[in-house]
């Protein structure tokens, strides 16, 4: 619903607006993404086939390797790369790769983040100020 | 975070500007994870394979290599995992020549911060295990559940750039498994079958990464009859790990922090707790071999292979002869004494390929398998069936002689 707003436990980065691309699954750079195409390409991901370009991701939990640490920043080189992370639960990978990548991402919320914002919902993120949120447009 | 004063000096950069890009991303990542002041750690582990890095991330590289001397070393012992490659058969894996030469390019880099070229995520088995108790900043999953649960060591999962920010600083944010409290267990698995084969072992990973679910949980596993060896610790916390993003375990009454189960679990807290069969085990495994009757390559790897089962796909080819590609991989260590022991050249004769130094999956996967018509792949490693799904495989697990007889029966099952 358009002004709703859900505020995080952590964040990093800038702000940045973005359509909403929502799924209750994980995230790896290494296990779920084909980065050359920028899509979804685990064939049992929820998103599987989707392309992540520019999209702001509401998923669940950080998941897999090591990897995701040193892909964002590739990904974001290319300019093939999500705008911004929104996470349920992260792992330090993701924020060792948000950070070197300094790429937008917030984390922890007081319900399933993937329940609250819509599939498709433009939304705007803001991890700039003492409570990170993300909001919908 | 509370800073000494040798901290605030390499924020201030006094110790070159290696070290204060360094600090400065390790204090933004503690910040995020709530860390209070770093711990000193003894060795690092870096995770670089140029798959990852990308040509940005081996242009980083290059820019820190060509600080000055006194810029960029290391300050603590720094190794390796695996490569993107193994040189000597970049060719026969139909490998680019861009892929080899940017592999070429980050290994100069990290030469040039004085990182030792171990490439390998055995470590524990081949190089120098930590001890109970000792701070480390190990990259690669496998290497840091080993490490934390076997060998009792302290770490969190650390990405290449944090692995890195570690050996130049000496140091790491204290947070996650580096405290005492966050080591206890939050989930009590109770496992109703001791495994026998690898990939049982890894699959048993597999189901109980999959209950625990993210990095912050700590599974507990009771009911295991006997002392695993190293391997079947290995594959099973390298798919624990793979699965739930996990990077401790406890076993009870057989890692060092859990000789007993109560000494895991925080008093008067009552943690969830979960039933595992030997059907669980075998549904996983099927799962993934449904309406597979061929298979284009079997692959050992993830982890690379110990010396002991170098010599077990050596004695199980004995006689035989691999009619599809059989990739067999290991660490650089290993490589040398199956050279020395005619390993290498059992399996080779075979129809084998020994791969050393590179893991499969860190090798442009997916290039591979357009280059070589793969796509159907036998493994004994659940993290590799874990992996490779995204990678536009479809693979199956089996066991290491299941896996060697789909090889010299030309690939069916």
């Amino acid at each position: 619903m358009s002004g709703e707003i859900f505020f995080a436990a952590a964040g990093m980065g800038r702000k940045v607006r973005g359509q909403a691309l929502v799924a209750k699954d994980g995230f790896s750079a290494r296990y779920d993404l084909d980065r050359l195409r920028g899509v979804f390409s685990r064939p049992d991901h929820k998103l599987a086939g989707a392309s992540y370009v520019g999209r702001v991701l509401v998923l669940d939990a950080a998941k897999g390797g090591v990897a995701t640490a040193w892909m964002l920043h590739e990904m974001k080189a290319r300019g093939v790369v999500p705008a911004a992370l929104v996470l349920n639960a992260v792992n330090p990978i993701m924020v060792q790769g948000a950070a070197f990548a300094d790429f937008t991402m917030i984390s922890g919320f007081d319900r399933d983040i993937t329940q609250a914002i819509a599939n498709g919902a433009l939304v705007e993120v803001d991890p700039t100020g003492e409570r990170p949120f993300i909001r919908v447009i | 975070m509370k800073l000494t004063d040798e901290e605030q000096a390499l924020r201030a950069g006094a110790f070159g500007r290696a070290a204060q890009w360094a600090i400065a991303h390790q204090i933004e990542v503690g910040r995020y994870l709530g860390a209070r002041d770093f711990v000193a750690v003894s060795q690092a582990h870096v995770m670089a394979d140029t798959e990852s890095l990308g040509l940005a991330g081996v242009e980083w590289l290059e820019q820190l290599a060509r600080l000055p001397a006194q810029e960029r070393r290391v300050r603590i012992s720094t190794i390796t995992d695996p490569r993107g490659t193994d040189f000597a058969a970049a060719h026969k894996l139909k490998q680019q020549p861009w892929m080899v030469d940017l592999e070429r390019r980050a290994i100069g880099a990290l030469e040039a911060l004085g990182v030792l070229m171990t490439n390998t995520c055995i470590n524990y088995q081949t190089i120098m295990p930590p001890v109970l108790g000792e701070h480390v900043a190990y990259g690669d999953t496998g290497v840091v559940i080993y490490c934390n649960s076997v060998c009792g060591a302290r770490s969190n999962f650390e990405g290449g750039p944090s692995a890195l920010a570690a050996a130049l600083t000496g140091r790491t944010p204290r947070y996650g498994y580096h405290l005492e409290e966050r080591r206890r267990a939050t989930l009590v698995v109770n496992v109703g079958l001791t495994p026998r084969e690898l990939n049982d072992w890894g699959a048993l990973g597999g189901i109980v990464g999959r209950l625990a679910g993210d990095y912050w949980q700590v599974p507990a596993i009771v009911g295991i009859e006997r002392v695993p060896t190293s391997d079947e610790m290995k594959h099973f916390g390298a798919a624990l790990a793979s699965y739930g993003s996990v990077a401790l375990f406890h076993m009870a009454g057989i890692t060092p922090e859990a000789r007993r189960l109560d000494q895991v679990l925080a008093p008067g807290h009552t943690v969830r707790s979960h039933e595992v069969g030997e059907a669980a085990i075998r549904a996983f495994q099927e799962s993934y071999a449904e309406a597979i009757e061929t298979i284009d390559v079997v692959v050992f790897s993830a982890p690379q292979l110990s010396l002991i089962e170098m010599a077990q796909v050596a004695g199980m080819l004995a006689g035989r002869r691999a009619k599809i590609p059989l990739l067999v991989v290991t660490s650089p260590q290993v490589k040398g004494d199956a050279d020395r022991m005619g390993l290498t050249a059992r399996i080779e004769e075979a129809g084998g390929t020994v791969l050393s130094g590179m893991c499969f999956y860190q090798s442009y996967a997916r290039e591979m398998a357009e280059a070589n018509g793969w796509r159907r792949l036998a493994t004994n490693s659940a993290k590799l069936v874990n992996i490779v799904g995204g990678y536009g495989y479809r693979p199956a697990l089996m066991s290491m002689p299941a896996c060697i007889d789909a090889a010299c029966n030309g690939g069916r099952l």
